[in-house]
C-alpha cells in the first residue's frame, strides 16, 4: 500500500529527499514536522473542502467526450480541471497551501510560475486571504503568457521577472528559493508542482489528489465501476498528473500515462522530455530525473508550453518511471498544437497547450474498443490564445 | 586528520582570512594564478567555488561569475587538474565549495579520491543533507578531506552542536539568513549570534562568512571567532580587474588594514 508514498525523509524509492542549504532548514523542518497534522486536522479539511466546493467550483465534471472517443475508438472521459476557478488545476494546491500558511503564521507569500497559471492561482488565494503576494516569473514566460501577468497584477500581486538562464520556469524557481532564503521568517513559499524538497511533493500531491478522488466517484456513478483502464495527464513538474494518478497508484490494472513535452523533438536539443533525456540528479531540493550535462550542469529545456518547460519532474514521477508503474510518452510542439485544435473542433473546448500534450499522446496509444480512458484536462486555453494565433494553422 | 587545515588552525587562532572565488573566473585558466597571488598577498585559506548552473544560495555576483565560468567551459574535472597544478607553488589549505549535483555526477567516491590526489584539504557542500553526508562520511574521512558545514542565525543550539560534531576543519557561520553577497556592516542581532556561537564551546574553529566585504566587517567578524571569509566582494573585484596580481595584493591588504 505504501509503495508510492514517500518515507519519513521524503523518498519515493531512490528519489526525493530534501537537498537544501542550512539557511532553509528551519522552514523545511517546520513544514516536515507539521504538515501532516495541520492537513489532517478536521477543521482544516472542512475549510479546504468548503473552499474547493464553493470557491473553486468542485467537483469538476467528468465529461464523456463522444466525438473524441470516436476518433480514438475507446471511451474517453475528460476530467474538467479547466473549469476550476482561474482556469486550471493549480488552484487546488494554492487553496491548500494558503490555509497551511495561515496556520504557520506566515504573512507573506511567494511563488514561481511558468505558464502563469500557478501564479494566478496563488495571487487569487492571496487576494482571498489578504496576504502579500510576490510571484517570480521568467522574462520569456512573461512575454508568452502576457494575459496571465496582467491577471496577477489585477489581483494585487507583484510580478518579478527572472532574468537568469533561459528566463523560464527553472529560473523563476531559483529566484523564488533565493527570496525565501532571504526572508525565511514571515514568508511561505507556495511551490506550484510536486517538486522541491520534502515535504512539498507529498503536500502538493495530497492537495491535488481530489482530482482522482472525484474521478473514482464519478466513474462509479457513470459506469458503475471506479476504475478506468487509462489515466492520461501532462507532466511539467507533475502536479496535475499526481492528482489524477493518486487514488489509482495502488491499482496496477489502471495504466498511468504521463505526457511530457518533446519540444522540437526528443533528439533535437530543444526538448523538455525529462524521462527520455534525464539522469538522476539534484535540482531545487530533491533528487529526481534531471536533464543535465555529463558535468552535472542543468540543461535548459525547451517547449512551446511554458508550463512544461522544466528540466526535471517530481520525485514521485521519477519513481513511477523507474519502477515501471507509470508510462511516460512525449509529444512535440507540433503534435500538441494539432491535438489542441482537434479538441476545439471535436468537443468545443480549447485546452491549455500543456494539456494538449496529454491529448496528443492518445494518438500513440493502442486502445481496445471497451477501454475507458480518463484524460485530465488540466487547464483551458484562454491564456494561450497568442500562441495559438501565432501558430496559425486552424 | 592532519591536513593543511588542521595545521593552519593549530597555529593560528585569530584573524584567519579565507578568500572565496569561483573557479574559471574571470578566465577559465585564472584559477591557479589567483590562488598563487592570494598566497603571496597573505591570505590564510583559499576556497574555490565549483560553478553550477543553478546556484540557489548565491546572490547576483557569484551567480554571474558561475555563469561566465561555465560558458567558458569550466567543469569539475578541469578544476581538479587546476588544483593539482597550483599545488606546485601554493601551500595554503584549499577548500572546494559547491552544489552537490556536479559531484554526484562525478561520483562521490571518485571525487574524494581525485580531490585528495589533487591536494584539496576540505569541501563545503551546502545542499548535501546531513543524512546523506553520514552515508558517505567514510569516503571523505578516508581521503583526509575535511567536511565543513554551515550554521546560520536560525540554527538551534542543539543543531549547531550536532553539525559541529559532524564537521571537521572549521565551522562556516553564515552571518545572516541570506544568499551570498557583500554587505557594509552587521546588525546588533548578528553580533548576538556571533557571541552565542562563541559561547557554545564548539570543537571546531568558527569562520564567519556571507557579507564580509571590507576591513570593518572583517574585524567585527574576527572579534568572535577564528576569522572570516570574503567572497562576493573579492569576486566583484576580480570581475573588474585589469591586473589580477596587483589588485589581489591591494584587496587583501585593504581587508587586513587596521582602522
Ligand atoms: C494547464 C496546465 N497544465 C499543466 C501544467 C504543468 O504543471 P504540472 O505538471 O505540475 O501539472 C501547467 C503549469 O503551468 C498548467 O498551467
Amino acid at each position: 500500500m505504501r509503495r508510492f508514498q514517500p518515507n519519513e525523509e521524503g523518498y519515493y524509492g531512490l528519489f526525493g529527499g530534501a537537498y537544501i542549504p542550512e539557511m532553509l532548514f528551519p522552514n523545511i523542518e517546520e513544514l516536515r514536522l507539521r504538515y501532516q497534522a495541520i492537513v489532517g486536522d478536521a477543521e482544516f479539511q472542512r475549510e479546504f473542502e468548503t473552499l474547493l466546493r464553493h470557491y473553486v467550483g468542485r467537483p469538476t465534471p467528468l465529461y464523456q467526450a463522444t466525438r473524441l472517443s470516436e476518433v480514438h475508438r475507446a471511451t474517453i472521459y475528460l476530467k474538467r480541471e479547466d473549469l476550476c476557478h482561474t482556469g486550471a488545476h493549480k488552484v487546488n494546491n494554492t487553496i491548500g497551501q494558503i490555509l497551511l500558511a495561515r496556520r504557520l503564521g506566515k504573512s507573506k507569500i511567494i511563488a514561481e510560475t511558468g505558464a502563469g497559471q500557478h501564479g494566478v492561482a496563488t495571487a487569487t488565494v492571496c487576494a482571498l486571504m489578504g496576504l502579500e503576494c510576490t510571484i517570480y516569473m521568467g522574462q520569456l514566460d512573461m512575454e508568452r503568457q502576457r494575459p496571465n501577468v496582467e491577471r496577477m497584477k489585477i489581483l494585487g500581486a507583484t510580478v518579478v521577472p527572472a532574468t537568469s538562464g533561459n528566463m523560464t520556469l527553472k529560473d523563476a524557481t531559483n529566484e523564488a528559493m533565493r527570496h525565501w532564503i532571504n526572508h525565511p521568517r514571515d514568508t511561505h513559499y507556495i511551490i506550484g508542482s510536486v517538486v522541491g524538497p520534502h515535504p512539498y511533493p507529498d503536500m502538493v500531491a495530497r492537495f491535488q489528489s481530489v482530482i482522482s478522488q472525484e474521478i473514482r466517484a464519478q466513474l462509479t456513478e457513470q459506469q458503475g465501476n471506479p476504475f478506468p483502464d487509462y489515466v492520461v495527464a501532462c507532466v511539467g513538474g507533475g502536479s496535475n498528473a499526481a492528482g489524477a494518478f493518486y487514488h489509482f497508484l495502488d491499482e496496477p490494472h489502471v495504466h498511468l500515462i504521463g505526457a511530457e513535452a518533446a519540444g522540437h523533438g526528443v533528439e533535437s536539443g530543444e526538448s523538455a522530455a525529462t524521462t527520455a533525456l534525464g539522469r538522476p540528479g539534484v535540482l531545487h531540493g530533491s533528487k529526481t530525473l534531471l536533464m543535465q550535462t555529463p558535468d552535472g550542469q542543468v540543461i535548459e529545456p525547451y517547449s512551446i508550453s511554458a508550463g512544461l518547460d522544466y528540466p526535471g519532474i517530481g520525485p514521485l514521477h521519477a519513481h513511477l518511471f523507474e519502477s515501471g508503474r507509470g508510462q511516460f510518452l512525449n509529444a512535440t510542439d507540433e503534435e500538441a498544437m494539432k491535438a489542441g485544435i482537434e479538441l476545439a473542433r471535436l468537443e468545443g473546448i480549447i485546452p491549455a497547450i500543456e494539456t494538449a500534450h496529454a491529448l496528443a499522446v492518445l494518438h500513440q496509444l493502442e486502445f481496445s474498443p471497451d477501454d475507458v480512458v480518463v484524460v485530465n484536462l488540466s487547464g483551458r486555453g484562454d491564456k494561450d490564445l497568442e500562441t495559438y494565433i501565432r501558430w496559425g494553422r486552424y | 586528520m592532519n591536513n593543511r587545515l588542521s595545521q593552519l588552525f593549530g597555529q593560528k587562532k585569530r584573524n584567519v582570512l579565507s578568500i572565496f572565488f569561483t573557479a574559471g573566473f574571470p578566465s577559465v585558466n585564472d584559477t591557479g594564478g589567483i590562488a598563487r597571488a592570494l598566497e603571496k598577498a597573505g591570505a590564510d585559506l583559499i576556497e574555490i567555488g565549483i560553478p553550477f548552473s543553478d546556484p540557489i544560495a548565491d546572490g547576483p555576483v557569484i551567480q554571474q561569475s558561475s555563469k561566465q565560468a561555465l560558458d567558458q567551459g569550466m567543469n569539475l574535472k578541469l578544476l581538479l587538474e587546476q588544483v593539482k597544478q597550483l599545488r606546485s607553488g601554493v601551500t595554503l589549505p584549499v577548500v572546494l565549495m559547491g552544489y552537490i549535483n556536479p559531484i554526484l555526477q562525478y561520483g562521490i567516491g571518485n571525487f574524494c579520491r581525485d580531490a585528495r590526489a589533487a591536494g584539496v584539504d576540505g569541501v563545503i557542500l551546502p545542499d548535501l543533507p546531513l543524512r546523506d553526508f553520514n552515508e558517505h562520511a567514510t569516503l571523505f574521512h578516508d581521503n583526509d578531506l575535511s567536511v565543513i558545514m554551515l550554521v546560520t542565525p536560525a540554527t538551534s543550539d542543539e543543531r549547531i552542536r550536532l553539525i559541529d560534531q559532524t564537521s571537521s576543519g572549521f565551522l562556516y557561520a553564515v552571518s545572516a539568513s541570506s544568499t551570498t553577497g557583500a554587505r557594509v556592516g552587521f546588525t546588533a542581532e548578528q553580533e548576538d549570534y556571533f557571541r552565542r556561537l562563541a559561547g557554545l564551546g564548539l570543537r571546531n574553529p568558527v569562520l564567519v562568512g556571507f557579507g564580509i566585504s571590507n576591513a570593518a566587517t572583517f574585524q567585527s567578524a574576527c572579534r568572535y571567532g577564528a576569522g572570516a571569509i570574503v567572497g562576493s566582494a573579492f569576486v566583484s573585484m576580480l570581475g573588474n580587474s585589469t591586473n589580477l596580481e596587483d589588485d589581489i595584493t591591494t584587496f587583501v591588504k585593504s581587508i587586513r588594514s587596521v582602522s
